[in-house]
């Protein structure tokens, strides 16, 4: 595939960087939702959707979103951690799209740990 | 499904000789064992630059920094780290005091303090992967100045500031706007790969870890000159560079960034490689020249440079790797912001690779004009051991050493030049409180003296009767006469030497005069070595009220100089003994005392 044009260099480097992305670390801090099967049965899709629509409407850029496996805390799916610097990370259970525009507004903007559902602190 | 986890492991030469391979297959195939190959992502990195830490692995998201690795220890992070989200404490880099530092390679202030141009992909991209390159900006700027005139792009070049990284720091844009005006039907840029400087690694690293951009470099000085060929001269010793380039080079012609019509333009460009046998001398210029056409690599009368009479006689632009690496930046980013980086003569950055007595070796990208003291302590970490600063090395066999009173200079070409040295092409070398300095200019005397090509007689007789006065100097056989002796022979050789080769080859000799005469003066007046590292003139002797007979020096003594019995004193028979030190090394009770042998017959 010879390249002819600026606009098909832009469209390799757009299809790798996405590749790449996972890279990224300049971030302040990051939120993984928990996408396993149990997750995703228990509405982790709608969550993680309520997370990044959040920090879009709150303009916050310096948090990373990571999806992962399952965390191995089914009974309380959907599940999110939140990490902000070098604090110990926070599991919150059982987050619906509600708590998890609460999460990003509250311990993501302000610091403010959300201690009616919080299920575990530090790694799991 | 996503890729959750990137896993960069360095693949430069040192990680590949610190053992990078068989970490990588463990790595490999714990990943298989547990089924998660296919969300963790390995990719081999060129250099990272903190060489003395190798093998090194580097995990995303987090970006948490694994140093010193055994294929055994892949097992550990794929099970803690990768499955529990546990990083290895363990395998963390520990600073030189031992205490555990940030654990993310961003926040290592070996990493923070450099401002990345050149070396900017250097472990970030895998440099076999051209559309990993391209993500980073990769080709982007040749694109740019293919809508340019040549004369634009030499004017840009020339606003900013960029001075040639291979040793004598001539502007780039004024080179190129040289050669674009002589008139021939052919032209040609070269890339000098040779990087003969005895610890320099910075060229090689760059080749290895981002080999397109030195082929993008070469393309927009071909577009500048008017060339349509380019040869890249690399030594052999650099296996994995020549590799990595023939890759390169394949995958350019595959995307059409060589070849005829490139961004269907007009223009068309070609680059071979040229593979050198390794003498120094063959990285300078005109002897560059002569190996590409396939002479003996002996340099030639200046001028005509190159510019006019370069590579089959015709106009050629040839620069260093690193000056090369940095064009396509400057392009993207344009002449200003280059510009507003360094100092007033010396503009962007340098690559420096330090070495020596230093805690953090390796390779450092930082802003021209930062100073010595910023490079070897803050950055490089500083002596290890708690020794003290002696001196600092720079621009290698050319070069000169920076003694402690001088750490505040900021180094750029000219600061560098006003102490005696060269910035050279970014060797830097640490010396400590044990370094002899007459003995290292001793060191690069002697490179010079085997490396001079013998074709003009100042170099080829000259270096060799310095050689020899150091010789008996350091053998404690020198008369005060010596050093005026030093000083005539090394300006004569200055003088009338053919190439730059025997020119600066007595920098390291006057440099060390300069500071550390008196150096010099112990060794000939009291035949004392301060240092004491001068074989000849030390000695090693039993100290009887710390020795308690644990005979372990004894049989550590290679030559059997060592006699005593069970828990009596030892004693050292001064006329065996070879001056190992092994002895020294092995003794737990200090017992064993590194002295001047001028003092042996008084204290024994
Ligand atoms: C003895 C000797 C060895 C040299 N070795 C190298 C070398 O290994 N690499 C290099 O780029 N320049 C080397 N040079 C400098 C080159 O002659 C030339 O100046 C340089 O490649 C020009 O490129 P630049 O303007 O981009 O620095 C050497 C010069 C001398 C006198
Ligand atoms: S090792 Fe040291 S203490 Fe032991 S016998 Fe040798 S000199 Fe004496
Ligand atoms: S310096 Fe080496 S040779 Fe000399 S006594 Fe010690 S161990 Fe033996
Ligand atoms: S080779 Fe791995 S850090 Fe330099
Ligand atoms: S060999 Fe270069 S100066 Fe003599």
């Amino acid at each position: 595939m010879k390249i002819k044009s600026l606009e098909e260099l832009q469209k390799i480097k757009e299809k790798t960087l996405r590749e790449i992305s996972g890279r990224e670390t300049n971030k302040r801090g990051r939120i993984v939702v928990g996408m396993g099967t149990c997750g995703i049965s228990a509405g982790a899709k709608d969550t993680l959707r309520a997370i990044a629509d959040e920090l879009e409407k709150q303009s916050v850029d310096d948090i990373a979103v990571i999806q992962s496996g399952c965390m191995g805390l089914c009974e309380v799916e959907p599940t999110v951690e939140v990490q902000i610097g070098d604090e110990e990370p926070v599991i919150y259970g059982h987050v619906d799209e509600k708590q998890a525009r609460r999460i990003v507004r509250e311990h993501v903007m302000k610091g403010k740990i959300l201690s009616d559902i919080l299920v575990k602190r530090g790694k799991v | 499904m996503a890729v959750e986890n990137t896993i960069l492991i360095c693949a430069g030469g040192a990680c590949i000789s610190a053992g990078e391979e068989s970490v990588k297959s463990v790595l490999e195939e714990e990943l298989r064992k547990y089924a998660i190959d296919d969300v963790v992502k390995v990719v081999e990195t060129g250099c990272m630059g903190s060489c003395n830490l190798g093998p090194i692995m580097v995990i995303y998201p987090e970006g948490v920094f694994y140093q010193k690795l055994k294929p055994q220890d892949a097992k550990e992070i794929v099970e803690e780290h990768l499955l529990k989200g546990r990083p290895v404490q363990r395998l963390l880099y520990k600073g030189p005091t031992g205490e555990i530092k940030p654990k993310a390679k961003e926040e290592l202030p070996f990493f923070t303090r450099q401002v990345k141009v050149a070396t900017r992909n250097l472990g970030v991209i895998d440099p076999i992967n051209i559309e990993e390159y391209i993500a980073n900006d990769g080709y982007f700027a040749l694109e740019k100045v293919l809508q340019m005139t040549p004369e634009d792009l030499i004017e840009e070049i020339k606003t900013s500031g960029l001075r040639g990284r291979g040793g004598a720091g001539f502007p780039t844009g004024l080179k190129w706007e040289f050669t674009r005006k002589s008139k021939s039907d052919e032209k040609y840029v070269i890339c000098n790969a040779d990087e003969g400087d005895p610890g320099a690694f910075m060229d090689r690293s760059v080749l290895e870890g981002d080999p397109h951009t030195v082929l993008e470099g070469m393309e927009i000085a071909g577009y500048a000159i008017g060339a349509h060929h380019g040869y890249i001269y690399v030594r052999a010793e650099y296996p994995l560079a020549i590799e990595r380039l023939e890759i390169a080079i394949s995958q350019a012609h595959e995307y059409g960034f060589l070849g005829e019509h490139i961004f269907g333009t007009d223009f068309s460009f070609d680059v071979e490689l040229r593979i050198g046998a390794g003498a120094f001398v063959c990285g300078e210029e005109t002897a560059l020249i002569q190996s590409v056409e396939g002479k003996r690599g002996q340099p030639v009368q200046k001028p005509p440079f190159p510019a006019q009479k370069g590579v089959w006689s015709k106009p050629t632009v040839i620069n260093n790797v690193e000056t090369l690496a940095n064009i396509p930046v400057i392009i993207n980013k344009g002449a200003e912001w280059f510009a507003s980086m360094g100092t007033e003569k010396s503009k962007g950055t340098k690559v420096f690779a330090l070495a020596g007595k230093i805690n953090n070796a390796g390779l450092v990208e930082v802003p021209m004009g930062t100073t010595l003291r910023e490079l070897i302590f803050d950055i490089g970490g500083g002596i290890p051991n708690g020794k003290k600063f002696k001196a600092v090395q720079t621009g290698g066999p050319s070069g000169g050493c920076i003694p402690a009173e001088y750490l505040d200079t900021p180094v750029d070409y000219d600061s560098l030049m006003k102490l005696g040295t060269i910035m050279g092409s970014g060797g830097m070398v640490v010396m400590d409180e044990d370094t002899c300095m007459v003995d290292v200019a001793r060191f690069f005397l002697q490179f010079t003296t085997d490396e001079s090509c013998g074709k003009c007689t100042p170099c080829r007789e000259g270096t060799k009767k310095m050689l020899g006065i150091l010789n008996k100097i350091v053998e404690g056989k020198g008369e005060m006469k010596d050093i005026d002796r030093l000083e005539n022979l090394a300006k004569t050789i200055k003088d009338t030497a053919l190439c730059g080769l025997g020119q600066t080859a007595p920098n390291p000799v006057l440099s060390t005069l300069r500071y550390f005469r008196d150096e010099y003066e112990a060794h000939i007046k009291e035949k004392r070595c301060p240092a004491k590292s001068c074989k000849s003139l030390i000695a090693y002797k039993v100290d009887p009220n710390k020795c308690v007979g644990c005979t372990a020096c004894a049989r550590a003594c290679p030559v059997g100089a060592i006699s005593g019995e069970i828990k009596k004193v030892h004693k050292v028979d001064q006329d065996a003994c070879i001056k190992c030190g092994s002895c020294y090394e092995v003794c737990r009770f200090d017992a064993i005392e590194k002295i001047d042998a001028v003092d042996l017959v008084t204290s024994s």
